[in-house]
């Protein structure tokens, strides 16, 4: 099985501009790692392209381009087609796109392309804002963050809407496969990607990616960030298969949210008072998850 | 082709979308995707049809949106497949972005467009504000007369396109109901010689697993005029392989249109109309009546507007008394956007001629025998030195 310890050497993505610390660019490597060179990749407007795609460099290593800002799940819908019109065997085609791009302007071609039923994986690397552009929140943004466009003062707590649940939307396409995963539990995410590459058909991952300039926190941290988010419940590693839900890794008890949400700058103007909402909405979210699970994890 | 072998042609009465699709089986596109939108819906129905009954080989992508639509033959493209996508006013501002990402990246995807104007005020009847609206997305666009013209042109598109020194996309563009919904007999060319003469599409700007590539990138400022030039290049390229592709396919099929114009009636010509579309039929009839009356009266049918055919136009300013040119639009706060380029070609060169813009045909409204009589007649007014109106909206109520 897939792990960290046995991964090809060879490298599909390097010599890119991403801050110290990128969780994104974790995601890209990883899957260029476990996808391999037949691989044509589409990125929408993205923190990925504009730091891998700039004439003449190329930090992809395989065929790949840039896409308008909502058009990734389409692009690939083209890109499968043509794989199937001319009989092409073994090709992956991917789009790696954020969350604004993919859960804001890009929903309806990614929609759409699932309804299709079209032969691709579509990665969603998730740091919670529009990055590229300077931190502008998107409908992924967390309850409770600060961005340049949900500023905070003394009455006003930033961020007043929960994070959109991909995960659900992509059930309710009932795709043939998705996940949840995150770049602090590589053999967890490595497994998904390799598990995707032998489905057929749409393919969705939904990734958290903690970003140190958007967050605000020191760059080494990026992985210690990753798992606070899931031992405080606030992200969780699921799978979605043959109309099942399948969790793949439950807290024995949730550490509370302040222990994630203090690190990071965008929530430092938080009070307990707004941990406790946090809190609430999590438990809220479980019990939502825990309906689709397996009856043998109950 | 000789007498015999045109009586055994293959006819079908067809409508203008019906042809086009005809047209575009006989060019064995691997992926279409389109979204339907009146008045182009016609088209994709038969061509969903012929890929139900196994008539055509091809992927068909049934699209969430227009955007998607350009968005997913731009994917294809980019692999290597010939494509084709169809639509129509609202629809083509709604692909407006992924306009500029093919031509900048060079696909030389085919896409007909039925002209239909552009709310508010909403309506889906025919005019060119919608094609218009796109002059400056880098793709070429060609406007047809006749179903017959419609479908010969999705044919010699692609080999226009596809051309190595082009490499540009282009807009078929067919007027709404006018065309689209109109029957009339239509030659169907033979599959072997379309095969012939239209090979199967091959680039070197596709994807390549031997040699990873990357297409549709970022350049920045360092690059990008570069990059235009190549684009300016290009389009510049295709006026001389439009008028080769004419010429080669009236070798092979017996048509010709002309390649950039079509000119009735210019060589000893004092007055002449400028017109695009299907409006050039009813002029042909107009002028061939008013030559009857002594007249001295012509007719340009333009039919690329990108490229566009500045040189003929030159040469046009120094013979012509008078031209008069129709927009089935204007460009709100200026004039017709036809007429600005037409006359500024005419005018490149010093030339002594008098020029009117006919704004007319818009949003469907009939441009008949009898305006074209009169635009004819002012032409001749402003040419014998009358005062006339520059800027005429033809057949309004409200003056």
């Amino acid at each position: 099985m897939v792990s960290v310890k046995n991964l090809p050497d060879k490298e599909l993505f390097y010599g890119h501009k991403a801050c110290q610390g990128c969780g994104a660019a974790i995601v890209a490597r990883l899957a260029m790692k476990i996808l391999g060179e037949r691989t044509c990749v589409a990125l929408p407007a993205s923190c990925i392209s504009s730091v891998t795609t700039i004439y003449p460099q190329m930090s992809f290593f395989v065929n790949n381009m840039t896409s308008s800002f909502p058009a990734t799940g389409a692009v690939l819908s083209g890109m499968a087609a043509a794989v199937k019109a001319q009989g092409l065997k073994e090709v992956n085609v991917l789009g790696l796109a954020g969350d604004g791009g993919t859960i804001d302007i890009g929903i309806q071609a990614l929609s759409g392309a699932i309804e299709r039923g079209d032969d691709f994986l579509y990665i969603c690397y998730d740091n919670e804002a529009y990055m590229n552009t300077g931190i502008q929140r998107s409908g992924l943004t967390p309850y409770g963050a600060w961005t340049t466009t949900t500023p905070t003062n003394n009455n006003d707590i930033g961020e007043k809407k929960f994070k959109k649940n991909l995960f659900e939307i992509l059930i309710a396409h009932r795709i043939p496969y998705a996940a949840t995963a995150n770049v602090a539990y590589p053999n967890d995410l490595l497994k998904k990607l390799e598990k995707a590459k032998g489905i057929r058909g749409p393919k969705v991952l939904h990734i958290l990616a903690p970003c140190p300039t958007g967050w605000g926190y020191k760059t080494e941290e990026t992985i210690e960030i990753g798992r606070l988010a899931v031992q405080t419940g606030l992200w969780y590693l699921a799978e979605y298969e043959n109309n099942e839900v399948t969790l793949n890794y439950r807290p024995k008890d949730f550490k509370p949210v302040k222990e994630y949400l203090a690190k990071q700058k965008r929530f430092r103007h938080l009070k307990d008072a707004d941990f406790q909402v946090i809190e609430e909405h999590r438990d809220e979210e479980w019990k939502i998850l825990e309906r689709h699970l397996r009856k043998d994890e109950e | 082709m000789s007498a015999i072998e045109l009586r055994n042609e293959n006819k079908k009465f067809l409508s203008g979308d019906e042809a086009v699709a005809e047209g575009v089986k006989l060019c064995r596109p691997d992926v279409i995707a389109a979204y339907p939108i009146t008045p182009q819906t016609v088209i994709v129905e038969k061509l969903s049809e012929f890929v139900a009954s196994k008539e055509m080989d091809c992927q068909y992508l049934h699209v969430e949106s227009e955007h998607s639509a350009m968005a997913a033959s731009m994917g294809a493209s980019m692999m290597g497949s010939r494509t084709f996508t169809a639509t129509s006013s609202q629809g083509l501002l709604y692909m407006c972005e992924m306009l500029h990402y093919v031509s900048g990246s060079r696909f030389p995807i085919v896409m007909v467009n039925a002209n239909r104007t552009v709310a508010a005020p909403w309506n889906i009847f025919g005019d060119h504000r919608d094609s218009l609206s796109q002059r400056d997305s880098g793709w070429m666009q060609v406007y047809v007369e006749n179903g017959q013209e419609a479908l010969d042109m999705v044919i010699q598109s692609y080999k226009i396109a596809e051309n190595q020194s082009v490499s540009t996309p282009i807009m078929i563009n067919l007027d709404g109901f006018v065309l689209t919904h109109t029957y009339e007999l239509v030659s169907i060319p033979e599959q072997n010689q379309v095969d012939e003469f239209l090979p199967p599409y091959s680039t070197t700007n596709k994807f390549d697993f031997e040699n990873p590539k990357s297409l549709c990138f970022t350049a920045s400022p360092e690059w990008q005029t570069e990059f235009r030039y190549q684009q300016y290049e290009a389009m510049e390229n295709a006026k001389k392989v439009i008028q080769e592709v004419d010429k080669e396919f009236s070798q092979v099929f017996g048509r010709t249109y002309g390649g950039m114009v079509e000119e009735y009636h210019c060589s000893d010509a004092d007055y002449i109309l400028v017109a695009m579309g299907s409006v050039a039929g009813t002029a042909k009839i107009v002028v061939d009546k008013l030559r009857k009356q002594g007249k001295k009266v012509g007719l340009v049918k333009l039919r690329f507007y990108r490229p566009f055919p500045k040189e003929y136009f030159k040469k046009l300013g120094k013979k012509a008394k008078a031209v008069g040119v129709i927009d089935r639009d204007i460009s709100f706060g200026y004039e017709g956007a036809v007429y600005s380029d037409v006359k500024a070609a005419l005018f490149s060169q010093g030339a002594d001629v008098k020029t009117i813009n006919f704004i007319a045909g818009i949003s469907g409204r009939d441009i008949t025998k009898e305006f074209l009589a009169e635009m004819y007649s002012q032409l001749e007014a402003i040419g014998n030195g009358d005062k006339v109106e520059e800027i005429q909206f033809t057949g309004l109520r409200w003056k």
